[in-house]
């Protein structure tokens, strides 16, 4: 057990470790310094923007971005969505896989292009290999794009007055390019190494030792892999995502891909400090992350260790801990590790199926992806943190009588009511969800189209674990994290429909709000910081932010996690 | 329109260096990886008995149990069983478990059985079981075969896999594989 906790804290610490490095290497690369790989991609690039006619030099606002970003992600879409509308006719479908009913290929393509990944079909037969390719491509794009806003605003927080911030082509090629591209390759290549597929052909047909005839899935899993960690995706190539034996075949592997989604949200963080030359500030940040995350991931690596206390009573030996859902090689030290790192980044790849933790840790999973701005998924995990930089600042000067600033900008009544309306937008979305889907699950309507059944059809589970069901489902939703508890049967039109709307909603809206609020005070004058400005790069304003979001979690979802994870946690005691 | 082309334009190229050589160049290094990266497995006499990584079901008397599997080990899918804690059905699910182990090994106490003989893994495909697993019933395969117990336990042992950091596994069918040869 002690070496279980050993390879948590080892992976961890390393991880923090390469992310300082890392950081500096990704703001140099949104500084326009010369990098390593430049030669390699410079010259392709250039070709690339040159036949498209795009023009990657010029300096955009943040309406052009906006814009910019908006329009290539309805074109992604499309492509997305035909291709899985079709696949069954299309070629490289070497297991004859069918094609997507339309409210399925609508939530799968939302969900790829939204960096969440909620999969409500099973990789094996669910999508052909052609599938598969599009998604990994939505993979690399959507992550992309969340870095290339996240760029945007480091450069908005540059001390000057200007409206021009950058390109937003040359922010997202080169996140692509420069960071995801190489990172993905490095962990593609150790998986492949460790027993990970990667092949073209189709199920393999075999008798086993004891005479079952069993086909086995395969298909070119590790680069797909690698990428769903490195850009924060989360998608598993198998059903089973990061706890299938191929998908993640030993403890090292899972090492490995427990890294790959926790470096770039680490380094973004302190890619900020070396951007603006204000290393104080993102180790504030940092910090405050960091609390968090522990805050979150000791509990539950306790109770999963501890495992459960319905089977303790039954007389059997619980030495390796809560194992259901859970695989011997991780144990469940790392799977718990895992679960929270996946919630609180906003991955939703899986080592352990969720569903099946204890309550606690499933209240902790949850709390995870309400709080949404600990670390984060790629680019966005700070867009996030960014909104409730915002709010503090502005409770903070109301409190101690001064003008509201950051970084030298004056925050108006505008930008706070912007700020304001996102942090709001996250709990309305999961509650309003939530409510609906248990109205339904507490009448047990007749769903007609939308769920072939009663409502209570869809849990797998009874009582507040089945209300948890739903709870998480939303809330992986809104903060586009892809992890379920799977048991919810969610592949028919009402989840794949509701969760598409509060997929699109909760990935744009989150988006444009930071973007505008940087864009207006990059626009404002600049202040420059005098004996009656609010430091915001000190503890004292650490600690106020962490109480801005640990206040506006607690009161918005206090009562939601009461019916489900903490109900079934004072029931099983 | 002008700008919808190029958005399109730039989709294909991007999706060329991402979704085109960036697999296949994984594809290429993979040539060198065990089994071309089609899946490291495992032969018996030349035939092909399974894949290391993958769990296969094994319910005679006369071969070690694996962990129980929410797909009974098809391994064209793969799930865990996503059984809540508290659930009631699930909890009499798992006490059906212990009694039929007790029952087959009439020899143990409760406290010997650890939690992964009697819960569901989370890809159903777990190839692994915990070294306390296999223990268990080295008695029952020794009787069944023919062999000193001594001698299956030594097999037991001699499979268990440690590693710096992580928890103890066995492989079932690299031990089952192991224990065929046996004599």
């Amino acid at each position: 057990m002690n070496t279980e906790l050993l390879g948590v804290i080892g992976i961890f610490i390393l991880t923090i470790v390469l992310a300082i490095p890392l950081g500096k290497y990704i703001a140099k690369v949104y500084l326009g310094d010369k990098t390593l790989l430049d030669p390699i991609f410079n010259p392709i690039e250039k070709f690339i923007f040159k036949i498209s006619g795009i023009n990657s030099t010029e300096e955009m606002n943040w309406k052009q971005h906006l814009k910019a970003l908006l329009s290539i992600n309805m074109v992604w879409f499309f492509l997305c969505f035909f291709v899985l509308l079709f696949q069954g006719s299309l070629p490289l479908n070497p297991d004859n896989n069918p094609s997507l009913t339309p409210d399925l290929a609508f939530n799968t393509a939302i969900s790829f292009l939204v960096n969440c990944n909620l999969q409500h079909y099973s990789g094996e037969s669910g999508v052909s290999y052609l599938s598969q390719i599009v998604l990994m491509f939505l993979q690399f794009v959507s992550a992309g794009i969340g870095m290339a806003a996240a760029a945007m605003i480091f450069t908005a927080m540059k001390e000057r007055t200007t409206e021009k911030l950058g390109n937003f082509y040359n922010y997202f090629i080169k996140s692509c390019t420069r960071i995801l591209l190489p990172l993905s390759a490095i962990v593609a290549v150790s998986l492949v190494f460790s027993g990970t597929p990667m092949t073209f052909e189709g199920k393999n047909a075999i008798t086993t030792l004891q005479g079952d005839h069993v086909e086995v899935s395969r298909g070119p899993a590790a680069a797909f892999i690698a990428i769903k960690h490195i850009g924060t995706n989360g998608g598993g190539f198998f059903g089973a995502n990061s706890a299938h034996p191929l998908e993640n075949p030993t403890y090292f592997t899972n090492g490995v891909e427990l890294w790959a989604q926790m470096i770039i949200p680490f380094a973004m963080i302190f890619a900020l400090g070396f951007f603006l030359n204000k290393r104080k500030l993102s180790n504030i940040i940092f910090g405050v992350m960091t609390v968090g995350f522990l805050l979150l991931v000791i509990p539950t690596v306790i109770s999963e260790i501890n495992g459960n206390p319905a089977i303790e009573k039954m007389g059997i030996a619980q030495v390796t801990g809560a194992m259901e859902g859970k695989e011997v090689r991780f144990g469940p030290a790392m799977s718990g590790f895992w679960s929270i790192a996946t919630t609180v980044i906003s991955t939703g790849s899986v080592n352990s199926m969720h569903d099946s933790s204890m309550p606690m840790s499933g209240a902790m999973q949850l709390l995870s992806m309400m709080v949404n701005a600990f670390y984060g998924g790629c680019g966005v995990g700070i867009l996030n943190y960014y909104i409730f930089i915002i709010l503090a600042v502005f409770i903070s000067g109301l409190m101690v009588g001064r003008t509201p600033e950051f970084l030298g900008k004056k925050i108006e009544a505008r930008e706070v009511k912007i700020a304001a309306f996102i942090a709001i937008l996250h709990p309305l979305l999961i509650l309003a969800g939530t409510a609906l889907a248990s109205y339904f699950a507490a009448h047990d309507t007749a769903m007609g189209y939308w769920f072939n059944g009663n409502a209570t059809g869809w849990l797998n589970n009874p009582g507040n674990h089945g209300f948890s069901e739903m709870l998480y489902e939303y809330t992986s939703s809104a903060a586009n994290n892809g992890s379920g508890f799977e048991g919810l049967g969610d592949n028919n039109p009402f989840w794949n429909i509701t969760t598409g709307i509060v997929l699109l909603l909760s990935r744009f809206i989150p988006i444009i709000g930071p973007l505008a609020i940087a864009g207006l005070l990059a626009g404002k004058k600049y202040i420059p910081e005098s004996a009656g400005t609010l430091k915001t790069d000190t503890s004292i304003f650490g600690i106020m932010t962490f109480a801005v979001i640990a206040i506006i979690a607690a009161l918005s979802f206090f009562p939601a996690l009461a019916l489900g994870p903490l109900a079934e946690f004072f029931t099983l005691k | 329109m002008k700008n919808l082309f190029s958005l399109l334009k730039l989709t294909v190229f991007t999706l060329i260096l991402f979704a085109v050589i960036y697999p296949l160049a994984i594809y290429g290094i993979a040539q060198l990886a065990p089994n071309q990266g089609k899946g490291e497995i495992i032969s018996v006499n030349g035939k092909v008995v399974g894949y290391q990584k993958i769990g296969q079901k094994f319910d005679k008397s006369n071969y070690f149990w694996g962990r129980p599997s929410a797909v009974d080990y098809n391994a064209a899918g793969s799930a865990g069983s996503n059984k809540g804690p508290s659930n009631a059905d699930y909890l009499a699910l798992v006490q059906k478990r212990i009694d039929t182990l007790l029952l087959v090994h009439p020899y143990l106490k409760k406290s010997d059985i650890p939690s992964d003989m009697v819960t569901a893994s989370g890809s159903g495909l777990d190839p692994n079981i915990s070294p306390q697993g296999a223990l268990i019933q080295v008695k029952r395969i020794a009787k069944e075969r023919n062999l000193a117990e001594a001698k299956v336990k030594a097999l037991v042992e001699s499979k268990i896999n440690t590693a710096v950091v992580g928890p103890e596994t066995v492989n079932v069918l690299e031990l089952n594989v192991a224990l065929d040869a046996l004599r």
